[in-house]
């Protein structure tokens, strides 16, 4: 059922019309993040800012999603209203499944309904609702009340944003199937800005499966491996938060809005104790047996006489390190309430909590005053971080209005931009060294997974350039073949290069082994010349200056090899999005 | 007689590996629907999940209602599905007091035949292979 072209639902939002589209290029772009790229070169406007309503929102899947376990995440594209460039986020739950039984190669989100609405495809229907009800509805009220709409338990995935999204926040995330997430860079403001308020997509379809034995064995075989080896342990056991622990030996763990890179009191937010007091059980995105989504509790005395409410609240290694060490909340339950409250919001967790370490600091240095920040932000004062997260998405005031477009647009404003812990955005957890903050100030995603930057700063102490960038550019054009799977990052030591053309071969696709590392550079100049054309400057990012203060294993930073670093990276960003020549490729 | 059973789905996080497995293995197709079993969230993901599946009745009311014997009853419970004699009329799903038949949009049923393939891509363990009580009256009378 792995088609020569694409096939592609284009909703326009304007007009209430769907169109279904096919397209060429599986062997240019496979699929994914090369898919929707190649979607917003047709269907996106350079010239044209993010939230024109003409831009489109792509969520695209690979060739082998659903086909083996954890081909299970879809990539969502999209006009950042971060910095209004071409950018993208990935999240699985249902999303990735329910696209390829809907027989959606992509779907592709055009213009702006005149009032709220919700949008329900499938491989038989589409169909657009009028939910102006919904408005200010929090995440998990919306997908409540998108399941009774559109029904189809356990066969379909909701995709919603919170009060963030509507209010156009640049950082409001898309909520899919409760627990998963489109992030960063403001997928969720996009929806927004697009009156979209839910999306509900009914993987209704099957397919048929290459005859003979060998692909059954095969997944078999990559099943087994992936459940009984120790490969995925660490995801399914304590899940990411396992990091805590390490990174603090290390002196790599975001504190205290970096003014630390590690604390004594960090064992008490790790993922064992997380594990230990607060976990409840885990959960898989649909199609992966490794469960690495890990749901913990909160219960609260809501009355007298022992009146006790609960909440599952999910967590992650990431957002333990933005609301709990970069907030000095050192209490794994009230790190959970924090997190509860964004993901009602629905705003990108690291970009609230790194943005409220900052507005903190900002606070106690007498940058910014209580009569902005409304309630007194201190370290580890879980409530008044449960306030600030909510002024963030229903701004109050210009302050938390700024804040919300970013922590360097509102640094900007009020000053304190050398203590904004900004890497092209809110930064992820890992302050391993220079190499990570370069790969991910200047990064395409801005995400500590768009190379392995952090690993390397933990391997090499030497400080060699050349080798670092060599390293970070082949690395993520690696990846980038992974994401054109939309294969789950985390299995990437399970489908290497070997396995992947096993797999494409057992479904009768291995004419595309051969053009693999060519398609990986292929889609990897085509992102650059998108986000280049759309007026990203690498060599105009700058690495505050909190950036050089910071201590790591390997001593302070160093702050010529952090610049050589910067302005080598430029250069080959430069290189990779340089515009085709005439003749084309 | 074995009977697939959903005995600790306490445990399940929502893989779908049972549901995959079964539409690969027995029905030869890419399918979290077309499956002897089904995993949907009890009420969204933050209540857990349920599994549909034959609970392999005896008296099976799909049998009875099956016009075609395209569904016959197994000796202890459950049914036997011979596709070739389904002329597709649904009758069988809506006489299934549990839901555990999916019907498609061709109106072909799948339906759990308790062969227990799924069973070892279960990572939590969620899923077992049962003995059923024989039923004594009918000793002898098998058909499978
Ligand atoms: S759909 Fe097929 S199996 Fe079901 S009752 Fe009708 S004939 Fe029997
Ligand atoms: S026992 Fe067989 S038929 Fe029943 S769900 Fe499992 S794999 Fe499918
Ligand atoms: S394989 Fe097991 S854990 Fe996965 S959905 Fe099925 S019953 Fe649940």
């Amino acid at each position: 059922m792995i088609r020569d072209f694409f096939r592609i639902l284009k909703m326009d939002l304007t007009t209430g019309k769907a169109t279904l589209l096919e397209r060429p290029g599986r062997n240019q772009y496979l699929g994914g993040t090369g898919l929707a790229a190649m979607l917003f070169e047709e269907f996106g406007h350079l010239d044209r800012d993010w939230d024109d309503p003409e831009q489109p929102l792509i969520f695209a899947i690979g060739p082998l999603t659903g086909y083996y376990p954890l081909m299970s995440k879809t990539c969502c594209a999209f006009r950042s209203p971060y910095h209004n460039q071409y950018a993208e986020s990935y999240a699985g739950g249902k999303s990735a499944l329910s696209l390829r039984f809907a027989d959606l190669d992509a779907l592709v989100v055009v213009g702006r309904a005149e009032r709220l609405s919700a949008l329900c495809v499938g491989s038989r229907r589409v169909e657009t609702r009028d939910v102006e009800y919904m408005r200010g509805f929090d995440a998990l009220r919306t997908g409540r009340i998108v399941r009774k709409i559109f029904p189809g338990s356990g066969r379909r995935s909701i995709l919603r944003i919170g009060p963030a999204g509507e209010n156009l926040s640049a950082y409001a995330c898309i909520n899919v199937d409760t627990f998963r997430h489109f992030g960063r860079l403001g997928g969720g403001t996009v929806m927004g800005a697009k009156n979209l308020k839910a999306i509900c997509i009914l993987g209704d379809r099957g397919f048929d499966l290459p005859g003979g034995k060998e692909y059954s064995a095969l997944y078999k075989d990559i099943h087994k491996q992936l459940t009984t080896t120790e490969m995925m342990a660490k995801y399914h056991g304590l899940g990411t938060a396992v990091n805590i622990n390490p990174l603090n030996e290390l002196k790599s763990l975001p504190w205290k809005n970096l003014q630390q890179t590690s604390s004594p009191e960090a064992d008490n937010i790790s993922g064992e104790r997380f594990a230990q007091d607060t976990l409840l059980r885990n959960a898989a995105c649909a199609g992966c047996p490794v469960g690495c989504i890990h749901v913990g509790f909160v219960r609260e005395q809501f009355q007298a006489n022992n009146q006790y409410l609960y909440r599952q609240v999910g967590y992650d290694y990431e957002p333990i390190f933005s609301c709990g060490g970069m907030l000095e909340v050192t209490d794994a339950p009230q790190v959970l309430r924090i997190l509860d409250v964004i993901e009602k919001e629905g705003l990108d967790n690291m970009s609230a909590g790194v943005a409220l370490a900052w507005a903190t600091e900002a606070l106690e240095k007498g940058v910014i005053t209580l009569e902005q920040t409304v309630v007194p932000l201190a370290w580890g004062d879980a409530e008044n971080y449960m306030r600030g997260v909510e002024m963030i998405s229903r701004p109050p005031n210009d302050f938390y209005r700024l804040l919300a477009q970013g922590t360097l647009k509102c640094a900007r404003v009020y000053g304190g931009e050398d203590f904004a812990c900004v890497l092209g955005q809110e930064m992820a957890g890992y302050a391993t060294g220079e190499v990570f903050f370069i790969s991910e100030a200047l990064g395409f995603r801005h995400a500590h997974l768009d190379s392995g930057g952090y690993s390397y700063d933990q391997k090499y102490e030497d400080k060699n350039v050349t080798q670092a960038l060599d390293f970070l550019v082949s690395d993520a054009r690696e990846r980038i073949v992974l994401n054109c799977m939309v294969g789950c990052l985390f299995a990437r030591g399970v489908y290497k290069d070997a396995l992947m053309a096993q797999a494409l071969e057992a479904v009768g696709y291995g004419a595309l082994n051969e053009s693999l590392a060519s398609i990986g550079e292929r889609v990897q100049r085509l992102r650059w010349r998108l986000r280049l054309g759309m007026g990203y400057d690498p060599l105009k990012v700058t690495i505050p200056k909190r950036y050089t203060e910071v201590t790591t294993w390997k001593g302070p930073i160093d702050p010529e090899y952090l610049d050589a670093l910067r302005i080598g990276y430029a250069a080959r960003i430069m290189e990779m999005g340089a515009p085709l020549p005439e003749t084309g490729e | 007689m074995k009977a697939l059973r959903a005995v600790r789905m306490e445990r399940c996080i929502g893989c779908h590996s049972c549901s995959l497995a079964c539409a690969r293995q027995v029905h030869s197709v890419l399918s979290w629907n077309k499956s002897g079993i089904r995993i949907s969230s009890a009420g969204g993901l933050s209540t857990g999940f349920e599994a549909r599946l034959c609970l392999a009745c005896k008296p099976a009311p799909c049998a009875q209602a099956c016009p075609t014997g395209s569904l016959a009853q197994r000796r202890d419970g459950g049914v036997i599905q011979k596709k070739n004699l389904c002329i597709r009329c649904g009758e069988c799903a809506r006489a299934c007091p549990v839901d555990a038949i999916f019907l498609d949009h061709q109106v072909n049923p799948y339906v759990c035949i308790h062969c227990g393939r799924c069973v070892e891509f279960c990572p939590h363990d969620c899923l077992e292979m049962e003995e059923l009580p024989r039923t004594p009256k009918d000793k002898g009378g098998s058909d499978d």
